[in-house]
């Protein structure tokens, strides 16, 4: 039963990422993102990895979906026609694919009790951590606990993540010249003006833009 | 924006329940799947949820962008500031067992204070790149 459940999950996987591959409307092709983080939340699932799942289906199909959205509404629903050939990309991709297939052939069976992953420092965990700990869940103990140091790592890579963001978008779009009642003032693209009407497509819109005219007392001061 | 009544009346339902349950992620992850970067990242769905239907300008007045920013640094700042605090009381970086007199104790609060500091950085981060990603203005205006 449980191998069903695992072909129909990966077949339906596969059909999705070429369905996103072949497709030509980004924003579809952002909601079959969607769809494919939401299959392989079930996967994990299904390797009884609850809390991977988890965090695939909060973060892959739900944050990340409407972040896509955000930028789809910056830069338009339509792919550009690609300017090259796309056979040196498919070299790329399928050399990449046939040395990541030939990795896992050296990769232990799955789930085999002899494999080296259960025999470090995993039944250590498993068996002390109920009384080390004193908590259930050996994933939490590991995760904050155990590894607490690994874990400060990735909540500062979070955060050394949002400062490049932000450095990144900050510099934004450089301030416009409009023509307006016979002269040519500068129009500043400030971050912080309310008229954010950019994301408008993907339905964030809801504040009112200012309408042109006052836009351009603001700036002529 | 007025006339999509069931989306607003809806969301106005939901979002106290989305917020509530990534509370539950939180301080149930000790028993059950959860922990804290799932309930950073619920919880801040909440507010872009908001953001969605009723526009980035009002959940920015809830939340001002400063305040996300802060929440983004703060978390980390209680993560690595627990492992200060353990050093202090004559424990190694990050070794709960000396919070408290009893170690077991003293892993619960350490748990509990570092997963809390993973919500609130998550839950800062992504605020902040949806206001970032949210906020632009089409390149082509």
């Amino acid at each position: 039963m449980i191998e069903f459940v695992d072909v129909a999950l990966l077949i339906l996987l596969g059909i999705t990422a070429f369905s996103i591959i072949r497709q030509q409307n980004l924003f579809a092709a952002v909601m079959m993102m969607g769809i494919y983080s939401l299959l392989s939340a079930g996967l994990f699932v299904v390797m009884d990895a609850v809390d991977v799942a988890f965090t695939e289906a909060a973060v892959g199909a739900g944050i990340s979906t409407i972040l896509m959205l955000g930028t789809l509404a910056l830069v338009g629903h339509n792919e550009h026609q690609p300017q090259h050939r796309p056979i040196l990309p498919l070299f790329v991709v399928v050399l990449t694919g046939a040395i990541l297939v030939y990795g896992t052939l050296d990769i232990p069976p799955f789930g085999d009790a002899s494999n080296p992953a259960h025999h470090h420092v995993a039944p250590h965990y498993l068996e002390e951590s109920e009384h080390e700990i004193g908590i259930p869940n050996v994933v939490t103990s590991i995760l904050a606990s155990y590894r607490g140091y690994d874990t400060l790592g990735e909540t500062t890579v979070v955060f050394v993540a949002l400062v490049g963001v932000l450095l990144l978008l900050s510099l934004g779009p450089r301030p416009r010249r409009i023509f307006s009642n016979g002269r040519w003032i500068t129009v500043a693209a400030d971050d912080e003006d309310p008229s954010e009407k950019g994301a408008g497509d993907a339905r964030v819109d809801g504040v009112q833009a200012p309408d042109e005219v006052e836009l351009l007392r603001d700036t002529d001061g | 924006m007025d006339d999509r009544v069931i989306l607003r009346v809806g969301a106005k339902v939901l979002i106290p329940f989305i917020l509530l349950f990534a509370l539950y992620v939180q301080f149930h992850g000790d028993y059950g799947p959860g922990g804290g970067f799932q309930a950073g990242v619920i919880f801040a769905a909440g507010f872009v949820l908001y953001a969605l239907i009723y526009g980035l300008g009002n959940v920015r007045r809830v939340l001002p962008p400063r305040a996300v920013y802060i929440c983004s640094a703060l978390g980390v700042l209680l993560y690595a500031g627990v492992g200060y605090v353990t050093m202090a009381l004559g424990g190694e970086f990050l070794d709960y067992d000396v919070l408290a007199h009893d170690p077991e104790h003293g892993q619960h609060y350490g748990i509990l204070l570092v997963e809390l500091g993973v919500l609130i950085t998550v839950f800062g981060v992504m605020v902040s790149v949806f206001y970032a990603v949210a906020g632009r203005r089409r390149l082509d205006t």
